[in-house]
């Protein structure tokens, strides 16, 4: 039989994105071992409902880790204490009985809370509408074997496409930076052959974007490494960076877009 | 920022390797004084100046702008708050920032324009009068040989006496010695940071950076710190050729540019 | 209902090209008179927005999501087929084709599926020329995997993320397009209701689920990509939010739902592990590969494996029962999906189940590590041993893992014909909502061949013939001022309003796993006439009890998850009772529909070609009428029928 836990939760409880939110105790018993953590918080919505108070509302959606929905920072690390892991795919045995849980919504300008834990991400949108694409109209492509591409750089854009969006980047850096979001996803086109056309623009647009968004800057700390449940690598933030001093250097000389 | 670091590294390392001179005895590091302020003209060497203060400037520019920023990016802070994986050292480079400033403007009021008050190091008429410490010209001297310029005495400021009449004050050379850490620790995020701002870092090469950058620092925290331990601990003196302070009055006629 | 299926004349291989050449085309300086809504953002939905405003149309998409990047096609893992032949295998677009309609256990349509598998290569040129990284040789070739038992390799994929590729190279075209001002993206918004204008689709009344706000969007054609409708049994491999309102909603406004009988069963599944549980997570299917199933012969021994008294390890090689390898001696642990997942709930309804709910079998490693050694086995399956343990705990080298079956793909949908379009002019329907391409059973890496297909090159010309052939003077006529969007957004507040109301006891959620617990038991793996009948009778009085002891806490104005589930359960209620029904009518076995009184001596299924060769399409007549079914005969000219065996 699996074990089980009695927990004590201090959850962020805000009504709407205009009022002021606080913090709120409670209980949930009896969570087997074997939940995730999302499923313990939906024990705990069910206990609410069952007094008639509003459960605690939270992003969520496929519950294996891909989406990049769930967003909420447990016990200070954004998606809790486990490494590579986002918060659906933590599971409860990494707790223990009668621990005290603080769950608290990302944490930054570009994020405002909607409500609860639920924050609004569309920065991370806008930043891939101003450039974080490779243009090929449908019916317009070459044979897909016609640009060989070596292993290692499909490899290394792979690392890079692997981020699922959730910000958890920018949640656990100290300057609210979403550095390490738009350098994965610059960096996985702008290496690869088909991206290079659009690869000065792309970047600057993107920079100019993420900047007009109010992240915070890069002080190359490397908590966002460590929060990521894709561990994505602080190499993508040093491909922006130098992909973004080249396209500035060229577009000085010859505006490049 | 990366930039600005980098002309500022470099800088303390060259400054660094300068000062240890005094290892090597009094006439040769004051003959390296007085090379420094002898290489290019008087207002080339300000330009020098102007150009390093403004490389900090630009630092601090940077680094205000760069705070101000990140703190609007995340007005309300967690409750809770963990650190996974950043250095102490990167997190901290705001204090040990503005403490370092704070240890540069009194190193130049200090040792460059010698305007702490009761540490003026070149009152040397005075000096012998109130009896406080004689800071006087001495002859340059090269391989051994006192340098001739128009068949006189090419006389120099004595470096080696006023770093060790300056670091014979207990205080002072705490200040030092902290500061030079706390560089070392600014220095161990700072040196691999830049080049991962610049984009020539990646996995392979952060982590032969963070190790070169821990060694980055420490060598220049013991390069530095060694010499106040060492007038503290009586390794260094005095120059000893004091005597020749008698014939100051008269080689006077050849001055040194930097004390004008 | 009109069933036709529009099929082009003319020899298989060029009906698509014969049909593209033959439809309307729209003046580009007119196309962007016209307006298009897209529901649903997946990899039908996105590269269909994406495609139709390249072309020039306005068009405005609507996901659920906090952004269109989420939805479910991310969770795919194995890969995407097409017929490239690039590994010079023998494939072929014929090959693809009839590998598809086999599997499909001849219950789909020839000419949709043979198109499937004709711009099957034109998807991979273009998912790679948009930057998704497919997994490479050294040489820099493309690198391709045999999947699913197919003899030949031509799936691709990057990593075991393939759908979370396929899908960013889709959102990513979307949002170039949203960048440029011709998508408008509406994240957080649900489709409520259709609208209908003089017989034809011309808008959606949705639900801004951030702020409650009901609105009203005017179209010249709605094209609904909202996926499957897995969900309804609770349980399933599905995303949270997954649901079957938009094509249900649709469905009451008259479009016909077909075979919403036919839903896959994933074998290798995590067990269940209590009832606390919301979702059931899939292993890859490749661990059959190496894998050994089993369960104990004893019920017994089961019994103290689920006490944690013996250790499965211990457990002699005679009191074993590799049932795969035993009935199935060719394909053995290789059978395909719907074999293997009707095995392993035989062996647990004998009682010889383990896992802590007797819902499990083992899939053991032992004799894989002890032939390869550990090593080979953690480089092939090292990410999901990792996975497995990341979730359960145990760790797969030592202890057999244990799966179980689970809901993860429906085959059946909204009845669309051969332009995707559905009984409902002007209303198309893509990727998993329509029931177009896989017949009763769904082969591997073929989800998201359909999903793109659908929505980068069948949609953006089909919707573009439709609104050719409408007029451009019919361009923008239609606004939302049409007393229809009146009526149809009263219409949506009241039964807003009316959850809200009820003020009963019981909450969303368990409504929705007593109804996943109904389905899962009688319209599941096996299913029977009198259970079906049964279960038929248990939904309605669910339906009755919904509406009168539901309990909706909070309010409409903002974030109510509570709300949001009440919606999607109430038509979940209605939707499984069709689905039973479909079943109930549909009397023989084929793919993914088992009914036990149509199978053969050995308890295999048994398909009856002659009588039900055709696509069940139902129409909505009322709430407490009975559907009327409709019938579209599958015509093979290009297969012949037989019987799939794996013995």
């Amino acid at each position: 039989m699996e074990k089980t836990m009695d927990l004590t939760l201090k959850v962020w409880r805000q009504k709407s994105a205009n009022s002021t939110g606080t913090f709120e105790t409670y209980g949930v018993k009896d969570v087997s071992e074997g939940s995730s953590f999302l499923e313990m918080l939906d024990t705990l919505s069910e206990d609410l409902v069952e007094k008639g108070k509003e459960p605690v509302a939270f992003d969520h959606d496929c519950r294996e880790g891909i989406c990049g929905s769930c967003s909420m920072t447990i016990n200070g690390i954004p998606h809790g204490p486990e490494k590579a892991t986002t918060a659906c795919q933590l599971h409860m045995r990494h707790f223990h009985d009668g621990q005290t849980i603080t769950i608290e919504p990302w944490r930054a300008k570009p994020f405002p809370v909607i409500k609860d834990l639920v924050v609004d991400r569309s920065p991370f949108d806008r930043i891939i509408q101003s450039g974080g694409f490779i243009t090929s109209r449908a019916g317009s492509a070459v044979d897909a074997n016609a640009i060989p591409i070596n292993k290692a750089t499909a490899d290394y854009a792979m690392d890079a496409a692997a981020c699922i969006g959730c910000g958890a980047c920018v949640a656990a850096c100290p300057n609210a930076s979403a550095m390490l979001f738009t350098g994965a996803k610059a960096s996985h086109m702008n290496s690869l052959p088909q991206g290079k056309a659009e690869k000065d623009r792309r970047t600057l647009a993107m920079v100019t974007t993420m900047d007009g968004e109010g992240f915070g800057g890069c002080t190359n700390v490397g908590e966002c490494e460590a929060a990521c449940p894709k561990s994505i690598s602080l190499d993508m933030i040093a491909q922006l960076n130098r992909d973004y001093a080249t396209a500035q250097l060229k577009n000085f000389f010859k505006p490049v877009a | 920022m990366a930039l600005s670091g980098l002309t500022l590294v470099l800088f303390v390392m060259g400054h660094m390797l300068g000062n240890l001179q005094i290892f090597l005895g009094p006439d040769v590091i004051n003959a390296y004084a007085y090379k420094l302020h002898h290489l290019l003209p008087s207002s080339a060497l300000w330009a020098v100046r102007l150009v390093l203060l403004g490389t900090i400037a630009v630092h601090l520019w940077a680094a205000v702008t760069l705070t101000l920023d990140n703190r609007k990016a995340r007005p309300h802070s967690y409750q809770e708050d963990k650190v996974v994986q950043a250095s102490y050292s990167s997190r901290t480079m705001r204090m040990s920032g503005i403490i370092l400033l704070a240890f540069i403007i009194f190193h130049i009021a200090h040792f460059t324009v010698r305007a702490v008050p009761g540490m003026q190091y070149e009152s040397e008429i005075e000096s012998k009068e109130s009896g406080r410490l004689e800071m006087v010209k001495v002859p340059l001297v090269k391989n051994g040989e006192v340098v001739l310029k128009n068949g006189h005495e090419v006389t120099t400021f004595n470096v080696n006496d006023m770093m060790v009449a300056g670091f014979k004050v207990w205080w002072v050379s705490a200040f030092y010695i902290i500061a030079t850490g706390l560089l070392c620790m600014h220095l161990t995020h700072g040196f691999s940071s830049m080049f991962q701002s610049v984009g020539l870092r990646n996995g392979l090469w952060r982590k032969r950076l963070d190790r070169a950058a821990h060694a980055y620092g420490w060598v220049v925290f013991l390069g530095f710190a060694i010499i106040p331990i060492s007038v503290m601990t009586g390794l260094l003196k005095m120059d000893s050729t004091g005597g020749l302070v008698s014939q100051v009055g008269e080689t006077a006629a050849i001055t040194d540019s930097f004390e004008k | 209902m009109n069933l036709d299926s529009k099929i082009p004349e003319g020899p298989l291989s060029e009906k698509w090209s014969s049909h593209k050449f033959n439809m309307k085309l729209v003046n580009p300086s007119n196309r962007r008179k016209y307006s298009v809504i897209v529901v649903g953002s997946g990899l039908a939905g996105g590269a269909a927005a994406a495609s139709l405003a390249e072309q020039g149309y306005n068009v405005s998409c609507f996901c659920y999501q906090d952004s269109p990047r989420r939805a479910h096609s991310i969770a795919a893992q194995g890969g995407i087929n097409a017929s490239k032949n690039y590994q010079n295998d023998g494939d072929s677009v014929h090959r693809l084709f009839y590998d598809t309609v086999k599997g499909g256990d001849y219950r789909a349509r020839e000419a949709n599926v043979y198109r499937l598998a004709e711009v099957s290569s034109d998807i991979i040129d273009q998912c790679v020329a948009n930057g998704v990284p497919f997994a490479r040789e050294y040489g820099g070739l493309l690198a391709n995997r045999s999947f699913g038992g197919a003899q030949v390799s031509r799936t691709f994929y990057a990593r075991g993320q393939t759908g979370q590729q396929l899908l960013l190279g889709a959102y990513s075209a979307l949002s170039k397009q949203i960048g440029l001002g011709k998508v408008k993206m509406f994240n957080r918004h649900e489709m409520l209701d259709l609208v209908k204008v003089d017989g034809h689709a011309k808008g959606i009344i949705v639900r801004n689920m951030a702020t409650g706000e009901l609105t009203r969007h005017a179209s010249d054609a709605v094209v609904l990509a909202t996926g499957g409708y897995g969900n309804v049994f609770f349980l399933s491999t599905n995303a949270q939010g997954c649901n079957v309102t938009a094509a249900y909603r649709a469905h009451k406004r008259g479009a016909g739902m077909a075979n919403p009988c036919y839903t896959q069963i994933h074998p290798t599944c995590i067990p269940v592990h209590g009832d606390k549980q919301s979702k059931l997570t899939l292993m890859s299917e490749s661990l059959r590969n190496d894998g050994r199933i089993w369960a104990p012969k004893d019920a017994e021994v089961a019994a103290m494996i689920r006490k944690g008294e013996t250790d499965p390890n211990t457990v002699a090689e005679d009191d074993r029962d590799y049932y795969l390898e035993r009935k199935y001696p060719s394909f053995g642990n290789l059978a395909p999906r719907d074999i293997s997942s009707r095995a392993a709930k035989e062996a647990c309804d004998e009682g010889r189940g383990v896992a802590s709910t007797g819902l499990g079998v083992f899939l053991d490693f032992r004799d894989a590590i002890k032939r390869d050694g550990q090593k080979t086995i953690k480089e092939r399956y090292g990410n999901l041993f990792d996975m497995y343990q990341c979730i359960t705990g145990d760790n797969p080298y030592e202890t057999p893992m244990m799966i179980f079956p689970a809901v993860h793909y429906t085959m059946g949908g909204l009845w669309v014909d051969y332009n995707l379009q559905s009984t409902i002019p002007g209303m198309f329907v893509g990727g998993e909502a329509n029931f177009s391409d896989h017949g009763a059973n769904r082969l591997g890496a073929s989800a998201l061949m359909q999903g793109l297909s659908d929505g980068y090159f069948i949609l953006p010309y089909t919707v573009g013939n439709y609104l050719g052939e409408q007029g451009v003077a019919t361009a923008g006529k239609v606004t939302t001022e049409h007393p229809a969007f009146a009526e149809v957004e009263a219409n949506v507040k009241a039964r807003i309003d009316k959850f809200l109301a009820i003020g009963g006891t019981e909450s969303p959620r368990s409504f929705h796993k007593r109804l996943g617990h109904i389905i899962w038991e009688q319209c599941g793996m096996a299913r029977s006439k009198e259970g079906l009948e049964g279960a038929i009778k248990d939904l309605q009085a669910l339906r009755k009890e919904f509406w009168t002891n539901l309990r909706v806490v909070g309010d409409a104005d903002g974030i109510n998850p509570e709300l949001e589930r009440a919606g999607r359960v109430a038509d979940f209620i209605e939707f499984g009772e069709l689905m039973c029904r479909d079943a109930l009518m549909r009397e023989e076995s084929c793919g993914g529909h088992f009914r036990v009184e149509h199978q053969t001596e050995d308890g295999e299924a048994l398909r009856d070609d002659e009588n039900f060769a055709f696509a069940g399409v139902w129409e909505y007549m009322g709430d407490d009428v009975e559907p009327q079914l409709h019938k579209e005969s599958l015509i093979y000219e290009n297969v012949k029928l037989a019987t799939r065996s794996y013995k």
